[in-house]
Parts: structure tokens; sequence; C-alpha cells
């Protein structure tokens, strides 16, 4: 019997059970609310009847929500320490490495109905294993049912005319909502917390100063981890690409805002931001099949050329198959919708009393735009700029597969360079063991790219905010 | 084209003088059969007004009656709306300025606006009144610019509360001298008709009542066309009113008659408070 219920299927049960508890505890609170409101004309009420039942719902739903969810993310590990402590001696002994691959297998065992081997030890110890669960599983549903009627009760004996269910109801659903921004929030708070745990490992084998100023890269065969030329590698694409953006994207944005008409408009950004929609890995070999050939063809070009002239002896360019040049070209197209988009916005956001005053007084469209439009604009297209930087800064596929893998400093746009992004894929594909400083390292990098665009993101907002504050 | 504007604003600034010590009025701006309608919708149909020089003509009306529209029409400010279109004759100086010939951009420099709201440029308030002189390089010499600017701003009568400031922003300014900010700046591109927009609808009464002394002491020298939504405003600043209703003009006229013996119901009706 206690075997049978070993088997049951707790996530449709414990959900089937919450979904009753909580239109149960709706309708009793709603009938109980309708009493008093439909009998006397003399008591003034100060709830409606919904807000009762969604009060007695909410104490009767959210206390076995709880044990629910205690019991997904407990369940298992209690009836598994209960049944290592109920193992014979010579198990007590085993490495814990060993008994967790053993309760594993005993689990599976237990999950396919049942043991038919010839081992009679496995067999019951898998027994005993599905009576435990079956015992953890009806204990869970007992509290779960439990608490509920403790919140159900609690909660209907508050029932009365003068009660404010309205207002609790209210004060329920703001704590639902800040729990949800909790889980954004605590999330990113692992994350950086597991970034900084990992980087403090590998600078407690490597040297800070060595880290950040070392110029050898070389993390893959020996131990070089001086992570200036990735600094380097990634700065120089992430530069070529707002040179492409920032003129062609704010370009753009004065175009589609000031001069396009609507028709225009309505065609021109939703083309724009389609650029945006494109994969970054179809980028990516945009960037290596076409733009880097061409890039190296030129180089090469360039090369002959200064050569037969005699100005130059050797040739003067790298003319790599894969280019600093080729990346950072094709991530500026990727981040001119970034630019394009958001200095839109904020150009249509000056007022369009300034675009008249300046057009009364004899100004032009373009000299409007130079000397009022722009100026107003600017702080939000600064922000615009530097939220496109930091993308830039982020950005891996395209990198990955047009820059090249040699960590150097060359101020050759035609040499091929490495970034952050793309070393951190390299250290973290393919076989891996965690302790060495090999993959440490790419925590550490990790932890750079995070603060850098923190920082351009912190600025961004901030240049936003006092923006706002200025013309709302 | 150019050099018509520019001779006739040399005429003009040569007969300035003489009309002064005359004290001779007329008609500035003549407008004839002007229809504008937005896409499908006519916002004004057929309107015929004169409008004198050095004085001030109020246009009043209920909300939507056309009577903004109509101001826009002055300066060609319509044109920066896609759907707006107008028809019908505007001849200032002998020039219909609605022919396609004009240069919507040189006619605006020498018709100055001033809006609903003070909108001040994002730059200084110095940079706020040289912004006009700066564009049509009316200053040869940065002592010419300073001049114009302090000439403005005494005109508007803001040289006193700003001349210690002139660096700080224009938006530090409070929302009335904002407002005389803006017709400083309107009169440093040496108009000659200034279109004031509702120019004291933001402002508290005594910011109101300054604005509206630098309009009695402006009619001197420019033709003005006000548009208000106060009939006192209007009885108070104004030689002549145009009331219009429903994109007509109803009845035009001396002030003092408009407001003492209108010749229409409608306007009667309006002037008392039965509706609008």
């Amino acid at each position: 019997m206690v075997q049978q219920l070993g088997h049951l299927p707790m996530g449709w049960l414990l959900l089937a059970l919450l979904a009753m508890l909580a239109s149960g505890g709706f309708f009793v609170g709603r009938v109980q609310a309708e009493r008093f409101n439909g009998a006397a004309g003399s008591v003034r009420v100060h709830s409606r009847p919904n807000y009762h039942g969604y009060y007695v719902a909410m104490w009767t739903f959210v206390p076995a929500l709880v044990v629910a969810l205690a019991y997904a993310m407990l369940g298992d590990g209690i009836v598994r320490s209960l049944l290592a402590g109920e193992l014979p001696a010579n198990f007590q002994n085993m490495p814990s490495v060993e008994l967790d691959v053993y309760l594993d297998s005993i689990a599976r065992a237990a999950f396919d109905h049942g043991y038919g081997g010839a081992d009679r030890v496995f067999s019951a110890i898998a027994n005993r294993f599905l009576e435990l669960q079956g015992m953890v599983k009806a204990s869970a549903i007992a509290l779960a049912l439990a608490s509920a009627a403790c919140g159900f009760f609690l909660a209907r004996r508050k029932v009365a005319p003068g009660f404010r269910a309205r207002n609790r109801v209210e004060g329920g659903i703001e704590l639902f909502l800040f729990l949800c921004a909790a889980i954004a929030i605590a999330t990113t708070v692992g994350i950086v917390a597991s970034l900084l745990y990992e980087s403090l490992r590998f600078f407690s084998e490597i040297p800070f100063w060595d880290f950040l100023f070392g110029t050898r890269w070389n993390a893959q065969t020996s131990a070089e981890f001086g992570a200036l030329p990735l600094f380097y590698g990634t700065f120089m694409i992430a530069l070529i690409a707002m040179l492409i953006a920032a003129p062609v994207g704010l370009f753009a944005a004065i175009y589609l805002s000031e001069y396009a008409g609507p028709t225009v408009r309505a065609w021109v950004k939703p083309v724009l931001e389609v650029l945006a929609g494109i994969p970054t890995v179809v980028y990516g070999f945009f960037a290596l099949l076409v733009v880097a050939p061409a890039i190296r063809a030129v180089a090469v070009w360039i090369n002959m050329t200064l050569m037969s002239a005699g100005i130059t002896a050797e040739p003067l360019l790298a003319a790599q198959p894969t280019s600093a040049l080729a990346a950072g070209l094709v991530m500026g197209i990727m981040v001119i919708p970034f630019v394009s988009s958001l200095s839109d916005d904020v150009i249509n956001a000056v007022p369009q009393t300034l675009r008249d005053a300046a057009y009364a007084m004899g100004a032009t469209k373009s000299e409007t735009v130079k000397h009022v439009v722009l100026p107003a604009a600017l702080p939000g297209i600064i922000a615009s700029l530097l939220l496109a930087v930091s993308r830039a800064i982020g950005e891996t596929m395209i990198v990955v597969m047009a820059a090249g893998q040699r960590a150097r400093i060359s101020p050759d746009p035609t040499a091929d360079l490495t970034t952050i992004t793309v070393q951190i894929v390299s250290l973290l594909t393919g076989e891996t063991e965690f302790d060495s400083p090999k993959t440490l390292s790419a925590f550490a990098l990790g932890l750079v790219l995070f603060v850098i665009t923190l920082f351009f993101n912190l600025i961004a907002l901030r240049v936003v905010q006092k923006y706002r504050e200025k013309y709302d | 084209m150019e050099t018509t504007i520019t001779e006739s604003r040399e005429t003009l600034t040569a007969g300035t003088s003489m009309d002064e010590t005359q004290g001779l009025t007329y008609p500035r701006i003549e407008c004839k059969n002007i229809n504008v309608s937005y896409g499908d919708k006519q916002a004004i149909f057929d309107i015929s007004l004169p409008i004198p020089d050095r004085s001030v003509t109020a246009l009043i009306g209920p909300s939507g009656c056309g009577k903004s529209t109509f101001l826009r029409c002055l300066n060609r400010m319509n044109d920066t709306i896609e759907s707006c279109k107008v028809t019908g004759e505007i001849i200032m100086d002998g020039e219909n300025i609605n022919d396609p010939d004009i240069d919507p951009v040189l006619l605006r420099s020498r018709v100055g606006m001033v809006f609903q709201k003070p909108n001040p440029f994002p730059k200084s308030i110095f940079d706020n009144i040289a912004y006009g002189p700066r564009i049509h390089g009316l200053a040869e010499t940065r002592e010419d610019l300073d001049e114009m600017v302090e000439k403005s701003l005494r005109r508007a009568g803001l040289w006193e509360e700003v001349k210690d400031r002139l660096s700080s922003p224009g938006n530090s300014l409070s929302g009335g001298q904002q407002q005389r900010l803006c017709i400083a700046r309107a009169i440093a591109v040496r108009p000659e008709v200034i279109l004031m927009d509702e120019p004291c609808s933001a402002l508290d009464p005594v910011a109101t009542a300054r604005i509206e002394e630098l309009i009695d002491e402006l009619r001197k020298r420019y033709c003005i066309v006000i548009v208000t939504h106060s009939m006192q405003q209007a009885a108070r600043v104004s030689q002549r009113t145009a009331f219009f209703h429903l994109g007509e003009l109803v009845e035009m006229g001396e002030t003092d008659q408009i407001f003492t013996n209108p010749r229409e119901r409608r306007t009667e009706d309006y002037i008392t408070g039965r509706f609008g």
C-alpha cells in the first residue's frame, strides 16, 4: 500500500489540489459575504463579496502552495537521506560520490515499477525506497491539506461586513508582483556572485595585475594569462563597429524622424528593425564568407600596389583571411538598428514646439535639426550610442566566426585579432575540468566583460534619466 | 525673389520713422478668400481680412473655430503639416505669399511668431536671441550681435532682469520671462509682422499683464496679430478684432465697436458668454 503511494504523480496531484482549494475557498468566502450583504440593509459592507472570496482563496491557496514548492525542492533529498540512514554499515563507509550513483540506480529501478533482477539486496533497497517515497508524498499532501485548512479557517473567520478584504487582496497582489521582480534580481545577483566566486579562485592562482596588464595570452597551451590583447581586440572591433553604426544610425534616425513622410516612415522603420532581428550567426557567416575575403583581396591589392610603386619593401598590411575589419564592419551593420531606433525615439520626443519656433524664425530643416533638435536630443543620442557600444562589446557570434583566435596587439585592421568573448567560447567548449586556471580564466574574462558593459549601461541610463527630467 | 524681399525690408525700414511720426496705419496684409483644409476636413471657409499695420488685430472665437489655423497661414507654418492645404491670396508688400515661388523660409524671417507655450531653445539666453541673426547673417561682427541681442531684450522688457546672466540656459527663466524671451527672439530677426498664438494662456495674471504691456509697446513698430481666448485681453490690447466661428469670419471691426455694439447676433452671444 505504502509502496503504491510511491508511484503517485505528485506534480498533477498537487496542481489539481491547489486549484480545487483555491476555487473552494473563493466560493465559500463569496457565499458567506453575500449572506450578510443580502440580509442587512442596516450594516454598511466594506468590500464586495468577490473580494471576500479572493481573500479566503488566497489564504487557502498560498500555504498549500508553499508546502508544494517545498516538496518539489526538498522531497527527493529527504527520501534519499532517510534511505541512506537505514542502509547497512558497509554502505555507510562508501565514498559519497559512489553512494549517489548507487542511489540514482535505485531510484531509476523503483521508478520503473520495481526491480526484476537477481540482486536481492538491491531489490530490497528499491522496495524500501518506494515505501519511503510513498510516505513522504503522502505526508506532503497531508501537510498541504492541513495548512490549507488552517489558512481557510483563519481567513473565513475574518469575513465580516467591516472587514477590508479589498485592501488585503490588493496587498496580496502587490506581494506577488514584488516576488516576480525579486526573482529577476535574485537571478542577476546569483550570476554575479558565481562569476565573482570563480574569478576569485582564478585570481588566487594568477595575480590580478598580471591578468589585467599582461600582454601575452596563451591559455590553451601554456599558462599565459595576460588579457591585454583580448581587451585591445575587443575595443578595436567595437570601435570599427561604432565608426560605421554611429553616423549611419544617427543619420538614418534624423531622416526617419525629420524628413521622411508618413508612408516612407511606415516602410523604412520596420525594415530597419528587421536588421535587429537577423540572428547574429547569420551575420557571422556573412562576415566570414563575404566580407573577410573581400577585405583580404583589397589588402593584398594595396600591398602589391605599394610594393610595385616602390614605397614599401615588404607587405604593409597583414591581409589575413579573418580580420578585425571584417568583424567590425559587419558588427557595425548589426548595431545600426540599435542606434537608429533609440535615436529616432529621442528625436521624436523633442517637443514639436521647439521645431515650430525654429521654423517660425526662418530656419531651414537642416538648420533646425542641427541647432535645435540635435542639441535637445543629444543626451538621448549619447545614451543610444553607449548602449550600442555595450552591445558591440558583448557580441560573440560574429567575432567567433570572423575575427580570429590570435591574441595580439596590432594597429593593422586587416590582421586577425581575438576578443574577450571569443576566448570565453574557446575556453569553455570541448573537454573541460573546472579546477584548472584555464577554465577559471573564462570566468575572470566574463567578469571583466560584465563590468565593462554594466559601466556603459549605467552611464547610458543616467544620461537618459537626466534627459527625461528636463523634458517631461 | 530674394532681392525683392530685401528691398522691401529696406523700404519699410526707411518708411518706419515717417509713419511713426504721422501715426498712419494702412493695410499691411490683405487676405483674400482663404480656404484651409486638413485632408478632407475643411477648417477655414473663404475668409477675407485686411490686417492694418502698427496696430494689434485680435482673432477671437471658440476653440476649433480656425483662428490659430488662420494665423499660421500668415507665415506659412501650415506648410510643415503634411495634409494641410491652403488656397487664396495673402498679399503682403504687393506679393502673394501663397505663391509657390515665395520661399517660406525667407517669409518667416519677415513674419515672426510667438507660441502658446513658451518654447526657448535648449541654449543660453544669449544664444536664444542670437540664433535668428546668426542663421540670417544679420550681424557682421560680434559687437553687432551683442548690440542686437541687447536691443531685442530691451524691447521685450527683459534686459534688466537677465543682463547679468546671459549665459545661463533659457529654460532657467520663469514662465513669463521665457515668453518674453521668445518675443525678444522673434524681434531679433527684425520682422515686420509678429504673430502671437495665445501667448498668455500658460501664464499667471501678473506675467500676463507684463506681456500685454509689452504688446502695447510693440504695436508702435510692428503689425501684430494675436489669437486669444480671453475676451478681456482682446479688449485690452487690440485695436481691431475679428470674430471667428466654425471656420468662418463672422464679424470684424474696431475693437470698441465689436465689444460694445456688435452687428452680428452670434458675436454678441459669444462676447456676452452665451456660448463658447
